[in-house]
């Protein structure tokens, strides 16, 4: 640590949306040549603090400070030239173009009659390339790199710039142990170099091996920052959580009915490993983890989308494979997917039609689709779910986000199914139907269905789940009964730290 | 709620508006320029424009359901030239010698099952082996020609059967037989697309295909049977015209498949599926065909004829995505 002043300071940001205080005053700094983290759960406002220092939203007020100057960001690109730079857990790379061309893409090297200096590219990004110590040159083709080295070629592309701080958004979200080890040398590297690096990550144990400082944010305001080798991690996770939440936990108070699904030693590549679980009719198992866990993936496979490589799934005690999400359907399994939109609904379908898509075939007068009885279940289930729509006729795609997730639900509650797996129920929904949603989801627990929630909002899971499977690095870290599970031994198991009481 | 009820309007009947247009510039056009002889909007005239939109139109037909479902078929041309081949030589063949006329029906059973089993091939091929429609239809693009020219070299293959001829010229009620079949395509597919299960999930798989797997969906099998359709539908158009002209050569039917498209996109079906009419397709033949024969009748060669449908069918294009833009918050591309 230096006594130099910040490359990098926020003071006092505001940024309100449409009835939310998405940021309420934060204020942090970043020293030259400092890793410092940011930490707090999902919707404590990092992501929105990213993007004001991004340039993509303006901030109602405050300031931002870099190099003691102060500055305005008025878009992405405005704040790369003034040496803010960002590598997304998203990369975005020309996978057909060489590592030198997608890190000088935009700006390369010309000579006379607007040719490409060739010579001077090479050169220029073997130079960056050597500093960075990797394996490959500038002339690879970028498709044939590890995610890990791809991501080499979008920090490659941040130090082209004279880059003050570089913000690292969850980088070893798809890296393997040995990839991490690459690239915590180079976030070294750039740290003897004198950038400074603002590190987000929900992983404890990354956090406290590379970081020097931690800032935590909670409910979009800034709650205090670490040292972080005076620190540990139930001293952050108190900060991220607090301790005036209140849990609002609904108990389990009805008759559990039989096990429904069981799965036994469940794996599917790297994907998630030895995975062992069961569901009882009336209750409802909640999955929580980080992106990347493998719980849709194991969501994935229940639903015939995926094929096992090994492990057995008993739906009532009978082993049986899952072919296909035909196949899953008719042994009674549905499924809620994550991407409401992408996989859930045909948007340029009415209301009615995306309701009865999975049993349209069996809805005939003779050869033809039977609309009255289409219209008598949309009707039925409109009721029941409380679907506000004009009509049926209304295109899916104007409903609101509550609403839409209401039609996916009544398509699979009128295909009559055992086990009911909803992926991320309230994403993208607004609070007032949120809360609608999670009563549903007890409700049909309570009226027999057997239902597996996989969320990454922690009161989402501990509000409507009877039994919580943390998972971490695509394996169950432990099972918590609704008894058991508190914020922070739950934040501990998902962030790969092993407690003694783990399972 | 009803958002955009005057550019759904717009959309939907903007091919016909056009249609009229044309209607009422080809006759004003003639009168100015004092074009000998009958005027444009003679009955007969536009009867005949009927007739000949039938050849085209029948295969875009099922080249509507084809793309509503999301894929594209460059076959269609070969396809359509094949059939026309086992039509008229099949007529011939010494086995059929003793049926006397019954060798019609029999003639025509093989031409439309030819245009199944390509189509079946085409189908089996996208539905296996995921690779793209326009990529394995493109193979069979030139596959299916290259049979073509193995069955008869360069030579035309032709015979006349005068029943046939006969019945391929007649008016029933003032209307061509090849007009009628148009019209008779045009509806059972219309009810099929509006009114089963296979036209419901051809859209939804066109729509968002994901979303149809997760439905339960089988996309495969109702692939297969859109390119089913669209072969005999081929072999249907093959059938109707060369009942009548008696004699194929081998590169009839070459760039069928693109004025074909053309006539589809025209009508307002999305290249990239999901949406599209029937009708509509119905309406794009015919604005094409008004639109060769009124360029025509106004004494323009053919080259100026590609020339404007050229331009017109960018300008309708551009416009349709004008319509579509959902706002300012529209991703840029």
């Amino acid at each position: 640590m230096t006594d130099h002043p910040p490359v990098l300071r926020l003071e006092g940001i505001v940024k309100t949306f449409p009835g939310v205080r998405a940021l309420d005053g934060v204020s942090f700094g970043v020293l030259p040549g400092e890793v410092h983290a940011l930490m707090g759960e999902n919707g404590a406002g990092k992501s929105t603090l990213m993007k004001v220092l991004g340039g993509v939203y303006q901030p109602d007020e405050g300031q931002i400070i870099v190099n003691e100057a102060r500055v305005q960001m008025s878009s992405p690109l405005d704040a790369k030239a003034k040496g803010i730079v960002f590598i997304h857990q998203e990369l975005s790379l020309a996978e057909e173009l060489s590592v030198a061309e997608n890190i000088y893409l935009g700006e390369l090297p010309r000579k006379s009659f607007g040719r490409v200096d060739w010579e001077k590219l090479y050169s220029q990004t073997n130079e960056i390339l050597e500093r960075l110590r990797v394996g490959f040159n500038a002339k690879t083709r970028v498709g044939t790199l590890s995610i890990a080295n791809q991501q080499m070629v979008e920090i490659a592309r941040a130090l082209t710039h004279d880059a003050k701080a570089v913000i690292f958004d969850e980088p070893t979200a798809s890296l393997t142990d040995a990839e991490k080890v690459v690239l915590f040398d180079v976030i070294a590297g750039l740290k003897s170099d004198g950038v400074g690096i603002i590190y987000i990550s929900h992983r404890m144990e990354e956090i406290f091996k590379i970081t020097d400082r931690i800032s935590v944010l909670r409910d979009g305001s800034y709650r205090g920052t670490l040292i972080t080798r005076d620190s540990n991690e139930d001293e952050v996770t108190q900060l991220m959580i607090g301790r005036s939440l209140d849990l609002s936990r609904q108990a389990v108070h009805h008759d559990l009915g039989s096990v429904a699904l069981e799965v036994r030693g469940l794996t599917c590549g790297n994907l998630f490993r030895d995975i062992s679980f069961g569901v009882r009719r009336g209750e409802v198992v909640g999955f929580y983890g980080l992106v990347g866990a493998g719980r849709t993936e194991i969501a994935e496979t229940l639903f015939g989308l995926r094929n096992p490589s090994a492990g057995v799934i008993l739906l009532d005690g009978q082993p049986t494979t899952i072919s296909s999400p035909a196949d899953a359907i008719a042994k009674g399994i549905s499924l809620v997917p994550e991407d409401r939109k992408g996989q859930g609904l045909v948007l340029g379908m009415n209301c009615k039609d995306n309701l009865t898509l999975p049993q349209v075939g069996d809805l005939t007068a003779g050869p033809f689709v039977a609309q009255g009885a289409e219209v008598a279940i949309f009707d039925q289930y409109r009721d029941r779910l409380d679907i506000r729509t004009p009509g049926w006729k209304q295109l899916v795609g104007n409903l609101s986000g509550g609403n839409q997730q209401k039609i996916v639900i009544g398509k699979w509650l009128s295909m009559h199914p055992n086990i009911l797996i909803v992926d991320e129920p309230t994403r993208g929904i607004d609070v007032g139907s949120k809360s609608e949603i999670h009563n549903l989801i007890r409700d049909l627990a309570a009226q027999g269905y057997a239902v597996i929630v996989i969320s990454s909002e922690m009161p989402e899971v501990l509000h409507v789940s009877d039994r919580i499977i943390a998972m971490y690095g695509g394996r169950i870290m432990r099972t918590f009964t609704s008894d058991e599970v508190t914020e922070d031994n739950l934040i501990q198991a998902i962030s790969g730290i092993k407690s003694d009481a783990a399972a | 709620m009803q958002n955009g009820t005057l550019s759904t309007f717009l959309k939907r009947g903007a091919i016909w508006g056009f249609i009229a247009l044309e209607l009422v510039f080809f006759s004003l056009a003639g009168e100015l320029l004092s074009v000998s002889g009958k005027g444009f909007l003679d009955l007969d005239n536009m009867l005949l424009l009927f007739k000949q939109s039938a050849p085209i139109g029948i295969i875009a037909i099922g080249m509507t359901v084809i793309m509503i479902n999301g894929n594209i078929d460059l076959s269609v041309g070969a396809t359509f030239a094949l059939s026309a081949i086992v039509l008229l030589d099949s007529l011939t063949w010494p086995i059929f010698a003793g049926l006397g006329d019954w060798v019609i029906p029999v003639s025509w059973l093989l031409a439309l099952l030819t245009g199944v089993v390509l189509g079946a091939v085409n189908g089996l091929i996208v539905w296996k082996t995921g690779v793209d429609a326009f990529i394995v239809t493109l193979g069979s693009m030139l596959g299916y020609r290259g049979l073509v020219f193995m069955y008869n070299g360069e030579q035309p293959t032709s015979h006349l059967n005068w029943t046939l001829v006969d019945f391929a010229e007649a008016q029933t009620l003032g209307i061509h037989t090849a007009t009628w079949f148009l019209l008779g395509v045009a509806a059972v597919v219309w009810f099929v697309m509006q009114k089963t299960v296979h036209g419901r999930n051809a859209y939804a798989i066109g729509n968002n295909r994901q979303a149809a797997v997760n439905a339960g969906i089988r996309v495969g099998p109702h692939m297969m049977l859109n390119f089913m359709l669209i072969g005999f539908l081929a072999a249907l158009s093959a059938v109707v015209f060369y009942s009548e002209s008696g004699s194929v050569n081998p590169n009839d039917g070459q760039l069928y498949e693109l004025w074909v498209i053309t006539a589809v996109v025209l009508g307002g079906t999305k290249l990239t599926g999901g949406s599209g009419s029937v009708i509509a397709t119905l309406g794009g033949v015919l604005a094409i065909q008004l639109l060769r024969k009124g360029l025509g009748y106004i004494g323009a060669n053919t080259e100026t004829v590609n020339l404007v449908i050229g331009i017109i069918l960018i300008a309708v294009l551009f416009l349709d995505r004008q319509l579509n833009i959902k706002g300012k918050e529209a991703l840029k591309i």
